[in-house]
């Protein structure tokens, strides 16, 4: 692979890190959403029949986590995580390097009825945690997302605002203390609507405080 | 607005789907062999019926499947959704007018 | 100035509040939970504005979204409203108020003379009288609207901020009255998530006009205080004041108005005005009440005639004497309890004039007790006064109610007081399309069965006494929350006990008589707002208009902003009475949203400038915006248009970057490409039914053009598409088909050939797609790439190559829409940039341009090469674009068939040539028709239309495609183009290939 540090998030061009003092300097609320994105991760797109046994142990083999066939859940194992897209569609989401993962699950499924696609480039992941995340994420998604219908480790495809996401409620990483920092999603976007989502649930957020991260 | 219940997805809001029109019309195996009147009654003639329709969705913003809908066009009730290539369901009879 | 009306004492306001408002100019001071109108009757001002049509002074009538009149302009530009209810304004410190319909001022009234000539203005007049000619309506329309006008919008833009939200609940109660409060209770103990949607600040509903109602021995609205605070306590429930349920739609999607920060003085920036909820619940409890009617009589409408109810609740909610000596008119028990309150705030009763024959009704008979003087079997005649009412007359009437033989004894007064009955508001349960039943014995409609998870519970549901509301409140949330799958937990608790009456016994006459005919001598309204009075509902009934939707549209009752809340049922009942139908027959007008009326900004939402809709950047965006580049939409995407450089127009530009294209090397970001990763056995199959082509023989490592067709046999979509292996394929698409051609492989392989062992996947935004053409784009690709062979041999025109450019993994694809030797270089999108930028340091030497969409479009028209929805537009087959060569005659695909139907191969239809003029300077517009003959005026008979027009710097003069009638056999012909500004351009039709048409330069 190229060296990193030639790659471009779609959201460079923003300078989030540069951003988060006009939102926390305008209110005297304290921050209601955290946002961020993530630094690049692995997304593979992968394609088979469930319920071909064969198919699904290949895969649970190639990936060590087993392939989700209950609709909007997650599988993971270690730091894999297997999102159930649709009844013959998944990702495998990796913290790094799509087309190695790809090329793995291509080895397993030589000779099967499957497709495996690296999409890692091709999105983004906005990372939303807070009290008033699921109402931020509420102004533009039309999924109920109150925990007794999605909880954490579920994962949906559907739209925020125009854009089409794929939403996974992760745990949230400042829930620590005891304290319950309110729920925490991961947003995957495509690369050309980033800044768009980005600037609208910035806009969104605004009642709520915002604080921005790195991550 | 419609809440139509995928039969991957479950219940999702109308703005997630794509309409597809009457279901349950087979493309011909030998459209050479069909008539001009034939062909454009395959292509274009729907009867565009009030009460409960047969008709396809594609779940675009989500799984992007796509299924089957008995939905009443009059009172936009959903009676029932299936996967493609299951049995049409029982649905109730209309009598509008 | 005093609040010389203001009661001492009482009332659900903050008396250590006061505010200053101001209305037409006065200054004013009001309390802390004050509407503006009560605010406005606590100084003593009824008189608010003027009438529609014949600018008859009108007060405020009602007390709550039911008002007709009391419609006022607030604030100034920016910050202005027009058509604001007064009745629902909450005072804030500073409020500026307007009336709204007068000019020049509401003393002075131009309009006025309307009044006195109001015979000339029956119902339709603006109809008869106005359109004739149609020509002039625009100057009418002009002087009819500053003359009665409706307010003003805000002229400039409105600086306000607004949100939109989507919600989810198992149960929605709509009003907080002691039906849903109690419903609420019910639904929210059992669990379940409740919203509580009450368009008003404070919970309690009619609770909060009533003085004596208690609950279980205690006052009323202690209960509801209690209720409140447990329903705020629990976790699952959202009670949302200042919320107005204004749409029910569709499997029990609901919209709500959320009035953010209008009733605060100092409106926080980072708060939104309004909040539009788009709210989705299993089950909806309605508790939206009743609405007081008022009575048909002569001069019905002066200020200071005011609905018995809202008098009752300025008295009690709003510590305000609404006047000083009342007549109260009535034709049911409900009014008296009014009649009492008034009294025991001080308000003289000088008679309560009622239409029944004998006084019964447990109000009755407490104001009789209390020797309050009542004349029943009475009707009010006459009406006197200016801006202010100040005497009336009352007389007995015949047996049968339709007839008054004397002039009636007057009596002084400066408050009348009327009470027509009560109508359950259906609104929401009838948008929701639930049926609606008439009762005879209560005189109003009620729900009958509901379509949706509704359920209707207390007065909207005809249960008028107070513990019926409660009770069926109750049970309507408990049904509600059980039906979303939540049961009542423990012991059912018993309903509070309440008294239980309601407004019966009644008499019913939709049309009060008086000394004079109906229609001389004074005006019986129906409809205060648009000013529609019984007459014009006869008139309209004269005329021939039966229908009750039609008589609605001709004499515009119930079409103002209120849509005739008080005024539609007596409408309805006059018409059944003049013709003799029962109301049933007559029916009702359709319910429609919005309830109340909406701002405009919160149907925006956020979804302005630039989140108006979403621009679609490229991994080179930011590039392009640095080097100057002017933009184009594509889509929802913006693609570099061209570059210009400094006093380059673009004429200069484009012609620049095209010629540097053919002279030496050309550079392009056509990352917007769709982009389709097909991947199975059937692949080729697939590739077989949904292109014109054959691919089956197709040599992996090797690119094919392909043409699809919808089943219309139209041209869909064009493209080149890789064998990438034995089994897979990747195609692209035009930029603004990515997305329907996915839908349309994936609607064709789910639906029609389920056992295709395929799958398609979107890896249009994977790429960044960096285009070099030229003639040194070869040059440039060798000095990027070590790891792919470049000689035309090893790598032809339309091949494919997997290798590293400028260090990074790339997919080459050999293939031009230039007709130069043309490379597009696919590296993954995060890379785009830094591959970009490096081909541009690379490229230097041959003085690499940079070129946008539109010197790539002259660059293909040069060429012949069409592009799908500028020579095509849904009506073109490959016939008509010359394009046979492509269509396989032995294999089926999508749209074959229709190809072969005989009007698709017509010699007349619509085919692409091209195009020259006689004067090669001239640059044909895009869209200008094409005619055989020219006539000296239209209509002319037209062959066709120009689809595509540059100046072409490499063929030295101006070229253009055109789709022409019979075009094909046209070549050589001479055809005209007439322009809009006069000229008329003579051209020649041609091959539409106007350089290298042999592609020697491609395959170099």
């Amino acid at each position: 692979m190229a060296d990193s540090f030639l790659r471009h998030s779609p959201l460079a061009h923003l300078g989030l890190a540069g951003r988060a003092g006009a939102f926390e300097a305008g209110t005297a609320i304290e921050a209601g959403v955290t946002m961020g994105e993530r630094p690049y991760r692995g997304l593979v797109n992968l394609r088979g029949p469930a319920g071909d046994k064969a198919f699904a142990d290949a895969v649970q083999k190639a990936l060590g986590a087993a392939l989700p066939v209950e609709p909007n859940t997650t599988t993971g194992k270690g730091d894999v995580a297997v999102f159930w897209l649709g009844p013959d569609e998944w990702w495998v989401v990796t913290p790094s390097d799509g087309p190695a993962t790809a090329d793995k699950l291509r080895a397993a499924l030589a000779g099967q009825k499957a497709a495996v696609t690296d999409v890692s480039e091709s999105r983004t992941c906005i990372h939303i945690r807070g009290a008033q995340a699921r109402d931020l994420l509420a102004k533009g998604c039309p999924l109920d997302l109150h925990p007794r219908v999605f909880a954490a480790g579920q994962c949906a495809q559907s739209l925020c605002a125009k854009a089409m996401i794929t939403l996974h409620q992760v745990a949230n990483d400042d829930a620590e203390d005891g304290k319950d920092g309110g729920p925490a999603y991961d947003v995957y976007v495509l690369n050309s609507f980033a800044e768009y989502l980005w600037l609208w649930l910035e806009d969104a957020a605004r009642e709520y405080g915002l604080r921005i991260t790195s991550q | 607005m419609l809440l139509i219940p995928c039969p991957y997805c479950g219940e999702r809001d109308e703005t997630e789907f794509s309409y597809g029109g009457e279901a349950h019309i087979e493309r011909p195996k030998e459209p050479d062999k069909l008539s001009d009147a034939e062909w454009a009654d395959y292509v274009f003639m729907r009867p565009n019926s009030k009460g409960v329709l047969l008709e396809r969705w594609v779940h675009s913003h989500g799984c992007r499947r796509w299924f089957n809908v008995a939905r009443d066009t009059l009172t936009y009730k959903i009676h029932a959704v299936y996967k493609m290539g299951e049995k049409r369901p029982r649905v109730p009879k209309t009598d509008y007018v | 100035m005093a609040q010389t009306f203001r009661l001492p004492e009482g009332g659900q306001i903050d008396r250590a509040q006061s505010l200053g408002f101001s209305f037409d100019g006065g200054r004013y001071r009001g309390y802390g939970g004050d509407s503006l109108a009560s605010a406005l009757l606590a100084n003593g001002i009824h008189f608010v504005g003027r009438s529609f049509k014949y600018h008859r002074p009108r007060g405020i009538f009602a007390a709550g979204f039911e008002e007709p009149n009391a419609l006022v302009q607030l604030g100034e530009d920016p910050r202005t409203d027009p058509n604001q209810l007064a009745t629902l304004v909450e005072l804030v410190e500073g409020l500026a108020a307007r009336s709204q319909n007068r000019w020049p001022s509401l003393d002075y009234d131009i309009g006025a003379l309307n009044n006195l000539a109001s015979r000339a203005f029956p119902s339709g007049f603006y109809y008869k009288t106005f359109m004739w000619p149609a020509t002039m309506w625009m100057k009418y329309e002009h002087f009819i609207r500053h003359a009665a006008g409706m307010g003003q919008s805000p002229r400039e833009r409105d600086p306000d901020r607004y949100d939109k939200t989507q919600a989810h609940c198992d149960v929605l109660v709509v009003g907080a009255g002691p039906a849903g409060l109690a419903a609420a209770l019910a639904a929210a103990r059992s669990g379940a998530r409740v919203v509580l949607a009450e368009q008003d600040h404070l919970l309690g509903g009619a609770l909060l006009g009533e003085a004596e109602a208690t609950i279980g021995g205690a006052p009323a609205l202690d209960w509801a205080r209690a209720a409140e605070a447990e329903l705020r306590s629990l976790p699952e429930v959202r009670v949302l004041g200042r919320t107005t349920v204004y749409g029910y739609f569709d499997h029990n999607f609901l919209t709500l108005i959320e009035k953010v920060t209008d009733h605060l003085n100092r409106k926080p920036e980072h708060l939104p005005r309004h909040r539009l909820w788009k709210l989705r619940a299993k089950q909806v409890v309605l508790a939206t009440g009743s609405i007081e009617r008022p009575l048909v009589f002569r001069d019905n409408d002066r200020p200071g005639i005011m609905l018995a109810g809202a008098c009752r609740t300025y008295v009690n909610r709003y510590a305000v004497k609404p006047g000083t000596t009342a007549v109260v008119f009535t034709n049911n028990d409900s009014a008296y309890g009014a009649a009492l309150d008034m009294q025991a705030a001080g308000i003289e009763i000088a008679a309560i004039v009622d239409l029944r024959r004998e006084v019964i009704g447990p109000m009755s008979e407490a104001a009789e007790a209390a020797g309050l003087p009542i004349l029943a079997d009475h009707a009010i005649v006459a009406t006197e006064g200016g801006r202010r009412i100040k005497r009336v007359r009352a007389a007995p009437m015949d047996p049968s109610g339709g007839q008054v033989y004397v002039s009636g004894e007057p009596i002084d007064c400066d408050l009348l007081a009327v009470s027509g009955g009560w109508s359950p508001t259906l609104h929401l349960h009838s948008q929701a399309k639930g049926e609606i039943a008439w009762n005879e014995e209560l005189g109003c409609f009620v729900p009958g069965e509901a379509r949706q998870a509704a359920h209707s519970a207390g007065a909207c549901n005809a249960a008028f006494g107070l513990a019926s509301c409660l009770a069926e409140g109750a049970t309507a949330g408990q049904k509600a929350a059980a039906a979303a799958g939540f049961k009542a937990k423990g012991r059912k608790k018993a309903a509070p006990k309440a008294a239980d009456h309601g407004f019966l016994p009644a008499r019913w006459l939709w049309l009060v008589p008086s000394d004079t005919p109906l229609g001389h001598g004074g005006k019986h309204f129906h409809e205060l707002q648009n000013d529609v009075t019984a007459a014009d509902l006869q008139l309209a009934l004269r005329e021939g208009y039966r229908s009750i939707e039609h008589v609605k549209r001709y004499t515009t009752t119930g079409m103002g902003t209120d849509q005739g809340k008080t005024s539609n049922v007596n409408a309805i009942g006059i018409v059944a009475e003049a013709t003799g139908r029962a109301v049933p027959e007559v029916g009702v007008t359709t319910f429609r949203p919005p309830f109340t009326p909406v701002t405009f900004g919160v149907f925006a939402g956020r979804d302005v400038d630039e989140l108006l809709d979403p621009v679609r950047r490229t991994p080179m965006h930011g590039w392009h915006q640095q080097a100057g580049a002017l933009f184009e939409d594509v889509g929802q995407w913006r693609r570099a248009w061209y570059y210009p450089r400094a006093g380059e127009d673009m004429h200069a530009a484009v012609t620049r970057e095209v010629r540097e294209v053919r002279r030496s090397l050309g550079i392009m970001d056509a990352s917007t490409l769709g982009k389709i990763d097909i991947q199975g056995s059937d692949a080729s199959e697939l590739l077989n039914r949904i292109y014109t082509n054959a691919w089956k023989k197709l040599e992996v490592g090797r690119c094919r053009y392909g043409l699809m067709l919808g089943e219309d046999g139209m041209v869909m979509d064009d493209g080149v598409t890789a064998r990438l292996g034995e089994n897979h394929y990747l195609m692209t698409t035009t930029t603004g088909n990515a997305a329907p051609v996915l839908a349309h492989l994936e609607e064709y392989i789910q639906t029609e050939w389920p056992e295709f062992d395929v799958y398609c996947t979107s890896v249009t935004e994977q790429f960044a797609t960096i285009s070099i053409a030229g003639p040194n784009a070869r040059r440039l690709l060798a000095e990027l790439t070590s790891d792919i062979e470049l000689s035309p041999n090893d790598f032809p025109h339309m091949a494919v190559r997997d290798g590293t450019v400028a260090g990074v993994p790339a997919r080459v694809f050999r293939v031009s829409f230039t007709g130069e030797a043309a490379y597009e270089i696919n590296v993954p999108s995060s890379f785009g940039l830094a591959v970009w930028q490096a081909t541009m340091t690379a490229g230097e030497k041959y003085g690499i341009t940079p070129y946008g969409t539109e010197a790539m479009h002259v660059l293909r028209a040069e060429k012949g090469f069409i592009i799908v929805g500028q020579e095509t537009d849904g009506s073109i087959n490959p016939i008509d674009l010359g394009m046979d060569w492509i269509v396989s005659k032995k294999k089926d695909f999508v749209g074959k068939r229709s190809l072969t139907r005989s009007d698709m191969a017509k010699p007349d239809r619509k085919q692409l040539v091209g195009i020259l003029t006689d004067d090669p300077a001239v640059v044909l517009p895009e869209g200008a028709h094409l005619v055989e003959r020219v006539e000296p005026q239209p209509p002319m008979a037209m062959l066709g239309h120009v689809s595509s027009s540059y100046y072409s710097p490499n063929v030295g003069r101006s070229i253009a495609l055109a789709l022409v009638k019979g075009g094909l056999a046209k070549k050589g012909q001479k055809l005209t183009a007439p322009l809009l500004d006069g000229r008329k351009i003579g051209c020649t039709v041609v091959d539409p290939v106007f350089f290298d048409p042999e592609g020697d330069r491609l395959r170099g």
